[in-house]
């Protein structure tokens, strides 16, 4: 439904109490930003002296990015580790085994009811120990996010395969293929399509999620942007908010268009049987309204750490 | 396991401030949602872009940073205390910043709610001459919310365990900041580690299983 149909198609006076309306959000909106502006201003965070280290290439060659880097290095790594984890134990949750089934089940459950930064603290404190003395952030925040995120993937991957159509893998079962190949031929690749836009918003997800690091002083965008950089350029806080949120948001919003550019293709497609299943991250209502694969909400909030 | 034992109490304590920064949270950020789809779907364009703005950027921006900014940068910076006393101004700044963040997926949540009310109810409603207030509040909203009672769960639950991240907004004394603390003093501890993960799943387990029977209960039958 589109917005358009919760109002009729102004008439003049309509129109008319609409354009007040129109003024008075725009006295209001305007009014907030003015507040934020003074308020800003009365505490001097419009000075030019501040706003100047970033106009500096040597701001953001030895600080914005480096940490630019350590972000899309470890959401890099972690993608992939996930994507794997993601595909070993969604297809374990299909397996006909029930001692696959199970285990691989209440791996993902556990994982996915975690709070990411419990899990992130855990590792980092118990890789010393097990691991002798270094730097573990990077690893901490690669596998924290890697068990999390995998496991969110795991679902996606779980309702990727059981949305292909029952009728594909039956004529492909009836023409002689065995399990193996009828996963890998004909079901994996169908599935594969319905979930790229599910996988990308997790995707979305990870990158959000590795500034969690800068908890443990993993060296990411948050953490030279916001911690050191302000340290260097003293009072430049609130400029260096406002320009690293702006990259974070670029970067997401990029990763988003893709994903919904994605869908539209996918759901295009005519080389799938299988409908794109919702973003884990949002809400699985539609047609089924709850009772999609995903629906019921049981368990783990996905999506939004 | 003594270890566990022996940081019992403070666990707790800290695990009784996640409790009641999601008690805040869900509250305040089920409100902020509902004024921010009511103004994604408003009739005055002014409003739609400003709220879609809202959405957008906050829900793009990680929760680390939005705690991070909230604490060092308004708060700080700009001088905005709710009280006198540290930890309590930190507990009300977390509060803040975790439902300024939970209401952009409040109002994800609605306005996906308000997709799946069928054309009929709306078309029905202009036809019996209310406004857009009234079938907004009596018509749409009111199946809209029926329809995301299980998506509004999840959302819950995700900012249940987001609370864990209030360590980044200063605030040092729910069960994340104690568990690090513990473990700093013991060095990783498995039992620690387990009984905190056990407290939260004993809070968003029920909590999934509720508003999963809810969903169901409520299920508008079409």
């Amino acid at each position: 439904m589109s917005t358009s149909v919760l109002f009729d198609v102004p008439g003049p006076r309509a129109r008319t109490r609409n354009a007040l309306l129109t003024v008075a959000s725009v006295i209001l909106v305007g009014a907030a930003l003015y507040g934020i502006y003074s308020g800003f201003d009365a505490k001097g965070q419009w000075r030019a002296e501040i706003w100047q280290p970033f106009l500096e290439w040597e701001t953001w060659e030895f600080y914005i990015f480096p940490g630019l880097l350590g972000t899309l290095r470890a959401a890099a790594v972690a993608s992939v580790l996930a994507l794997v984890f993601g595909a070993v134990f969604g297809l374990a949750r299909l397996s006909d085994h029930r001692w696959i089934r199970v285990p691989a089940g209440v791996v993902v459950e556990v994982f996915r009811a975690i709070p990411l930064l419990l899990l992130i603290f855990f590792i980092f404190y118990l890789a010393p120990a097990v691991a002798g003395p270094g730097d573990y952030t990077f690893m901490a925040v690669v596998v924290g996010l890697m068990l999390y995120n995998g496991s969110v993937l795991a679902e996606v991957v779980r309702a990727g395969v059981l949305s292909v159509a029952k009728g594909q893998s039956e004529a492909a079962y009836a023409i002689g293929m065995r399990k193996n190949q009828v996963m890998r031929l004909v079901l994996l690749p169908q599935a594969v399509t319905a979930m790229m836009p599910a996988i990308v918003s997790q995707l979305v997800v990870l990158l959000k999620d590795t500034a969690l690091g800068y908890i443990i002083a993993y060296v990411d965008l948050l953490n030279t942007g916001f911690k050191i950089l302000p340290a260097r350029f003293f009072g430049s806080l609130i400029p260096a908010a406002i320009v690293i949120g702006v990259i974070y948001v670029a970067l997401n919003m990029a990763l988003s268009f893709l994903a919904t550019w994605l869908e539209r293709r996918s759901r295009r497609s005519r080389k799938t049987s299988a409908a794109p299943i919702e973003p884990p991250g949002q809400p699985a209502i539609g047609a089924g309204a709850g009772t999609g694969p995903q629906g019921g909400g049981v368990a783990a909030g996905r999506g939004m750490e | 396991m003594e270890d566990l034992i022996r940081y019992a109490p403070d666990l707790a304590l800290g695990f009784l401030e996640n409790i009641k920064l999601s008690i805040v949270g869900a509250i305040t950020s089920l409100i902020l949602g509902t004024i921010l789809v009511a103004m994604r779907v408003s009739p005055t364009p002014v409003l739609r872009v400003a709220g879609t703005f809202y959405v957008n950027v906050i829900r793009n921006t990680p929760l680390t940073l939005v705690l991070a900014f909230s604490a060092l940068g308004l708060s700080d910076q700009l001088g905005l205390v709710f009280s006198a006393e540290p930890r309590i101004n930190s507990f009300w700044i977390v509060a803040m910043g975790l439902s300024a963040y939970t209401a952009a997926f409040v109002c994800e949540a609605l306005r996906s709610g308000i997709n799946t009310v069928p054309l009929g109810q709306a078309e029905a409603a202009r036809a019996i001459g209310l406004t857009f207030m009234q079938s907004l509040r009596m018509i749409i909203l009111p199946q809209a919310f029926r329809a995301v009672v299980a998506p509004l769960g999840s959302v819950m639950i995700a900012m249940i365990k987001n609370t864990t991240v209030a360590v980044a907004g200063g605030f040092a004394a729910e069960s994340a900041a104690n568990m690090k603390e513990s473990f700093d003093q013991v060095g990783a501890s498995i039992p620690i580690f387990l009984g905190i993960v056990v407290a939260f799943m004993a809070v968003t387990l029920p909590v999934g299983w509720f508003t999963g029977r809810l969903a169901r209960r409520l299920a508008v039958a079409r």
